[in-house]
């Protein structure tokens, strides 16, 4: 097996890694770049901790080889906060108590920032069906719902 | 835990498909991933060439016309599909199967023709396509050809696809006049595979009679399974909520189902049966406009 190129940006910040091409998205975010906010949890495709958004679309980097985001522009829970300053979407997870145990977080918001940016007045049910590939086994996902909405609403609109 | 291979990335169709002729005996095609990189972590399949062909622009488009039909590229994402305009306009039944594909992150990068090449029963694309009487386009390097999906579709995991060959594009019919499609499938999760799946599509002749039927289910045995005896029953007849029942009773019948950790055969052919008679009626009342 013979280790291949791989050039992508994540959060801003360009990486030329040497990869083995099995390797997966989120074994380079988390193992080669070292960010672990991503989570990696069932690795079936099926609970979303390990969402990220790629060029803006939200998907699963544990079912996505690594080799496929060549060029392109990652971004990660960590790429959310600004000079300092937490996004909207985390600040209203925090209010409204939108977690518990925390793993699920940082793929729920992942998800929740990508639902936002193609459909910044969603209902409750978009809200709902927006988040169902990501599991959440602490909060019973209404104060996650709320959050996303609140946020929506513009309730926590940046400084 | 996935096994080493070189990893292939054509830049264009014509060199995918060579290295698909030069590589045919220790291949695989990769598209989205989304099925294929769960088996290969399972160690279910191991390949010494992995071919990627996710990034091909020439097989990423949606092409509609009244006459000649949809025409969707194989590397089409679901997400693509369920957001296309003339698909909603002409298609709402793909873009209500498409809703329910499993979840956004999979829609986003999951595609088509990779769902389709997959053969598994469990998808939902299959048995929707069939209802609506879609073909299939395949080829090599040496050329292509058309078969109907339902002829594709062979047995579980297993399509009619040869080796060398990869799915370049869906072709789905203009419904007729007064045609109505439905689908629903049955799940415990929403994002999850469906336990089963029903399609159906009703067309409705001038005097309201049944002019023509599918009816197509999903995980339902090892491929989707079409029933015909519900097809024979209804041609020819008016709306009648009995026949509806009769329906049900014979799709029940004549689908082949497993048992598994998610159903036993018995629970599997009872839902089977009342999708199948719910989704002919909502068909059939589309149908009447």
């Amino acid at each position: 097996m013979e280790k291949q190129l791989l050039t992508l940006t994540v959060n801003g910040q360009p990486y030329e890694l040497y990869i083995n091409p099995k390797t997966l998205l989120v074994e380079v975010i988390r193992d080669h770049i070292g960010l672990t906010g991503t989570k990696r949890g069932c690795s079936t495709v099926s609970c979303g901790s390990c969402t990220v958004m790629l060029n803006g679309m939200a998907v699963k980097s544990c079912s996505i080889l690594a080799m496929q985001a060549e060029g392109a522009q990652v971004t990660t829970i960590e790429g959310l906060e600004q000079t300092g300053e937490l996004a909207p979407i985390q600040k209203a997870f925090i209010d409204h108590g939108a977690f518990q145990c925390g793993f699920c977080t940082s793929g729920m918001i992942m998800t929740a920032q990508a639902l936002l940016d193609e459909n910044p007045n969603p209902t409750e049910w978009e809200i709902r069906e927006g988040i169902e590939g990501n599991i959440c086994r602490c909060t019973g996902y209404n104060s996650i719902v709320r959050a996303i909405d609140a946020t929506a609403k513009g309730n926590y609109k940046e400084v | 835990m996935i096994h080493d291979f070189t990893y292939l990335k054509p830049s264009s169709l014509k060199e995918a498909l060579t290295m698909l002729e030069e590589h045919k005996d220790d291949c695989k095609v990769i598209c989205g991933g989304q099925s294929l990189l769960i088996i290969m972590r399972q160690g279910l399949l191991v390949t010494d060439y992995l071919i990627d062909i996710k990034h091909i622009k020439e097989l990423d488009y949606i092409q509609f016309d009244a006459k000649a039909g949809l025409k969707i590229g194989a590397t089409t994402t679901h997400h693509t599909i369920e957001t296309s305009d003339v698909i909603k306009k002409n298609y709402p039944v793909l873009v209500a199967m498409e809703n329910k594909l499993a979840s956004i992150q999979v829609r986003n990068w999951g595609t088509i023709g990779g769902n389709l090449a997959h053969g598994d029963p469990s998808g939902d694309p299959a048995s929707v396509l069939i209802a609506l009487k879609a073909n299939i386009k395949v080829g090599n390097a040496k050329g292509g050809r058309t078969l109907t999906l339902e002829d594709f579709c062979v047995d579980f995991f297993e399509t009619a696809l040869e080796e060398g060959e990869i799915v370049l594009e869906v072709q789905v019919p203009t419904p007729e006049a007064k045609t109505g499609a439905t689908y629903q499938k049955f799940n415990l999760l929403e994002s999850d595979q469906g336990m089963v799946a029903a399609a159906a599509a009703v067309t409705l002749n001038g005097g309201g009679k049944c002019k023509d039927v599918r009816v197509v289910l999903g995980n339902a045995g090892p491929k989707p399974v079409r029933i015909k005896r519900v097809e024979e029953l209804l041609r020819g007849k008016g709306y009648d909520e009995k026949l509806f029942a009769e329906a049900g009773k014979i799709a029940s019948e004549d689908c082949e189902p497993v048992t598994d950790i998610h159903a036993s055969e018995e629970h599997r052919r009872h839902l089977l049966g009342v999708l199948t008679k719910r989704m002919l009626k909502q068909a059939w009342e589309q149908a009447k406009g």
